[in-house]
């Protein structure tokens, strides 16, 4: 895929991010020569269902210039989609997963066209608002678990068995889904659809009064992010067998901001990196202390302060 | 006579207090380079920010190519054929000035929610882009960032994402702003090279240019068109002479 | 439902009201004057009450604590002003959300670290312990009254600043048009100094006075910061009166929607649907508001900027 001038990534970054999906790949082969291997597997799985959402964010976020800072409402109803259809014994992922899809997007049609025709701090409230909203109706569905959450008893079901029970297999089905999602937001970004989209981050005025109209083209990037938010959800909820409400909390908004502009936003390989990092430093500084946070709060801190363009920003990685 | 393009009727607009515009009536005839003057806070950017959909008129109406679209969006008004550039200007500052351009090309092409074509493999789109840059003498600059573009090169990438549009109507909002005089000429000399090509309406303060390329022009003061006529006629004018009270001498 | 409860009810509301405007006016004329979002005003709120808890402990008297605790707050704001958010009052709104972020873990943690996780609490003062009968049949607590009434003075007293001297004004102007007080002499950096400061004051007060009635624990600044973004967004931007109206209105509309929805609900729902419906509808009631209230204003009731 050709690159036009202002988007294409510095050479360094490039490599890294190929050199980060290739090591993602072949993690498994040389995971049982660390530590526990169920364990790197199990967290390398975890960071690229986060790396799936922080994708979808940095779609909204760096590419359209849109804070959500409720975007982990979709991952939590994924996950809620699988747990609610669980509980009533239907797990086949030819219905789980379209329903997945389809409550993310109603979602978000009917809080993005709120959202959408505010601008600035108004549309990071609003979003906060209706993640907080997602948040509190799935405390009170007490036959659902409430504020303890649920249990699921196995994985989604493909023909009566559930898909991908090793450990190893599910890495690859995460692993080829991140994939998969990441191709198809750079196709997207790459599009004329993303072209609109970029260019009404930086002059709204001057593409609506070229004849688009820009908060049609925001709610359907909205509404695309959502559902693969969601999708990111559903691999969740198979991944630990349990859901609750936390994973839609302002707080994980927060965090999945957090991974997209650490990693760089606006270039989708940051997010993936971005998610990479912020878990890893999650997982290193709490085996150092339980306070962990105590470290990671300056941390970014200083990052905000100095490292403009996040970690691709301190590769010299140009993004548009 | 021919039915004109764009009809201004009675209209109104009050920002608080102030009534900025105060009963306008104007028309602009197909083919014509309409000239719309006045001194400062005649309310002349606000006119232009009426008919291109960005303000809201309070009364009145605004009739184009035979469509009412005085309760229209800014980006249906520019679908049905009206370009405009700014006062000050607004291209996108992060793209490059080929990707302005075909930018102004994909909005012609009304090509919104097209999730494939690759920007790298639109070739026709391309072409049309960097034909417009060559008119207005932007092709060697194709690969700059517009954001670094000098203030005379941003006004000519407006100019032709305005002519990329294929518009019917080009509102220019002083385009010969923070131009010095060589540049000015240059600009009057483009101006008049799309003459024929579009219908015009053009705020002005700069007279040189004003009279070099106007068929009519239309005064307006606090709000209020005070006369309108052609050149000649303006110039002679008793009370536009009162109005600008040696603001400008009207050569 | 008695009328006895709906006004206990009514007061409750009027006290978080009054609360969650301690806490709004500074966050509301930060973003008003600097265009700075603060995400780490809630706890701000909370270290007051973490202060409140020491100094009682070392003194054993409110008054004192309240005399040590409310300068020590004012001094650790001013100190992460000066080290962190001043140079973020030219960042963009993004960045500045993630620094205050980060502020919230660092502090969240932090007061784990030095006051451990377990809810801590400070004892009402003798002089306002117990409660009053302010209508036959019903007593309400004392320091309840009391917290509504020093709030209520605080108003009082800000809004006579405000509107009545020199600074106040150059406030107001400033949450209207900063870079033009700026470019008319007024000294912008110590302005903001002072604005920051006037806001640190309020919310390590509000903490202060809460900590007899509420548990002292970590993260007790999150929920209350999430109200007051939604009272200044509500009450408009940059403005002292919409924090007031936005905080009474949300105070209100909260402590009643929780109170009275599942009693609401039942009157056309079954019972244990009303139970189930009612606590979620309560939860989400002034996120709806704050959505129709934006959808109808967007920049909220009163802005500072103008409509």
């Amino acid at each position: 895929m050709r690159w036009p001038a202002l988007t294409r990534p510095g050479r360094a970054v490039l490599v890294l991010t190929i050199a980060v999906f290739v090591a993602l790949a072949l993690a498994p082969l040389f995971a049982p020569w660390i530590t526990g291997e169920r364990y790197i597997l199990g967290l390398l799985a975890r960071v690229m269902i986060f790396a799936i959402a922080a994708v979808s964010l940095d779609l909204i976020l760096g590419y359209g210039g849109l804070v959500s800072f409720g975007h982990a409402a979709f991952v939590g109803l994924g996950a809620y989609a699988v747990g609610i259809l669980s509980a009533h014994g239907i797990t086949d992922v030819t219905v789980v997963l379209p329903v997945t899809l389809a409550v993310c997007a109603l979602f978000a049609v009917g809080t993005g066209a709120v959202a959408v025709r505010t601008r600035g701090v108004y549309f990071i409230m609003i979003t906060l608002a209706f993640g907080q909203m997602a948040y509190y109706t799935a405390t009170s569905l007490a036959q659902y678990g409430g504020d303890d959450g649920l249990r699921l008893d196995h994985r989604s079901t493909l023909f009566g068995t559930p898909i991908a029970t090793d450990p190893l297999a599910f890495y690859y089905v995460v692993f080829g889904a991140l994939l998969f999602f990441y191709l198809l937001t750079r196709v997207i970004v790459s599009s004329r659809f993303g072209r609109v989209l970029r260019a009404a981050r930086q002059n709204p005025v001057r593409v609506e009064t070229l004849g688009f109209n820009v908060g049609q083209v925001r709610l359907t990037a909205y509404v695309i992010a959502g559902m693969i938010a969601g999708v990111s959800g559903f691999l969740l909820a198979n991944h630990i067998l349990f859901v609750s409400p936390a994973y839609m909390s302002w707080q994980r908004s927060g965090e999945l901001i957090v991974m997209v502009v650490l990693g760089g936003m606006g270039t989708l390989h940051g997010a993936v990196i971005g998610s990479l990092a912020f878990l890893l430093i999650e997982e290193f500084l709490s085996t150092i202390t339980e306070h962990w946070k105590v470290i990671f709060g300056p941390m970014l801190i200083l990052v905000v302060l100095f490292a403009r363009g996040g970690l691709l920003g301190l590769l010299g990685g140009r993004h548009g | 006579m021919a039915e004109p393009l764009l009809r201004l009727d009675d209209l109104h607009k009050n920002f608080g207090g102030l009534a900025v515009t105060d009963g306008v009536t104007l028309d602009v005839r197909p083919g014509e380079v309409h000239a719309i003057i006045g001194p400062n806070g005649a309310g002349k950017t606000t006119l232009l920010n009426e008919i291109s959909g960005l303000v809201p008129v309070d009364r009145g109406s605004i009739v184009f190519d035979g469509n009412d679209i005085t309760r229209l969006s800014a980006h249906a008004r520019a679908r049905l054929g009206i370009a405009r550039t700014f006062q000050i200007t607004s291209i996108v500052p992060g793209f490059s000035v080929q990707e302005n351009a075909m930018l102004a090309v994909q909005a012609q092409l009304a090509s919104t929610f097209d999730f494939v074509r690759s920007q790298g493999f639109d070739r026709d789109m391309v072409a049309a882009a960097d034909d417009v840059l060559e008119q207005v003498g932007l092709a060697v600059r194709a690969r700059t960032p517009a954001g670094l573009l000098s203030h005379g090169e941003k006004r000519a990438l407006e100019l032709a994402v305005a002519i990329a549009l294929k518009p019917k109507l080009v509102l220019l909002d002083e385009p010969a702003a923070g131009t010095g005089r060589g540049e000015t000429e240059r600009l009057v000399e483009m101006l008049r090279a799309l003459k024929d090509r579009f219908t015009i309406v053009l705020v002005e303060h700069d007279m040189d240019a004003v009279f070099a390329l106007a068929d009519r022009i239309s005064v307006l003061v606090y709000g209020r068109v005070i006369a309108c006529g052609t050149p000649g006629e303006i110039r002679n004018d008793p009370a536009v002479k009162i109005a600008y009270l040696g603001e400008e001498e009207a050569a | 439902m008695s009328t006895t409860l709906f006004v206990v009810q009514l007061l409750n509301g009027l006290q978080l009201g009054v609360l969650l405007f301690l806490i709004a006016a500074g966050l509301t004329l930060v973003f008003g004057v600097m265009d700075f979002i603060n995400l780490g005003h809630g706890v701000q709120y909370m270290l007051g009450a973490y202060l409140a808890v020491t100094f009682y402990a070392l003194t054993g008297n409110f008054a004192y604590t309240l005399l040590l605790a409310l300068p020590s707050a004012l001094a650790l704001g001013l100190l992460v002003e000066v080290l962190i958010f001043r140079h973020l009052y030219d960042r963009d709104h993004l960045d500045q959300v993630l620094a205050t972020f980060g502020i919230i873990l660092f502090v969240n943690e932090g007061v784990k670290i030095v006051w451990g996780a377990a809810p801590l609490n400070v004892p009402i003062p003798a002089l306002f312990s117990g409660s009053i009968e302010i209508m036959p049949g019903l007593l309400y607590p004392v320091w309840r009254l009391a917290i509504i009434g020093s709030g209520l003075a605080v108003a009082v007293l800000l809004w006579a600043i405000v509107s009545h001297t020199r600074i106040g004004m150059r406030i107001r102007a400033g949450a209207v048009n900063a870079p033009m007080v700026g470019a008319l002499g007024v000294d912008v950096k110590t302005l903001f100094t002072c604005v920051f400061g006037f806001g640190a004051m309020l919310a390590g007060f509000a903490g202060i006075m809460v900590a007899p009635i509420l548990s002292v624990e970590p993260g007790m600044g999150d929920s209350v910061l999430i109200l007051a973004f939604v009272v200044i967004v509500i009450g408009g931007i940059g403005s002292i009166r919409g924090a007031f109206v936005g905080a009474l209105i949300v105070g209100l509309v909260d402590t009643l929607g929780r109170s009275f929805a599942t009693d609401i609900f039942r009157l056309f729902l079954t019972a244990s649907a009303a139970r189930q419906v009612g606590p979620a509808f309560a939860s989400m009631l002034i996120y709806l508001l704050m959505a129709v209230i934006l959808f109808v204003r967007p920049a909220g009731l009163f802005p500072a900027k103008g409509r």
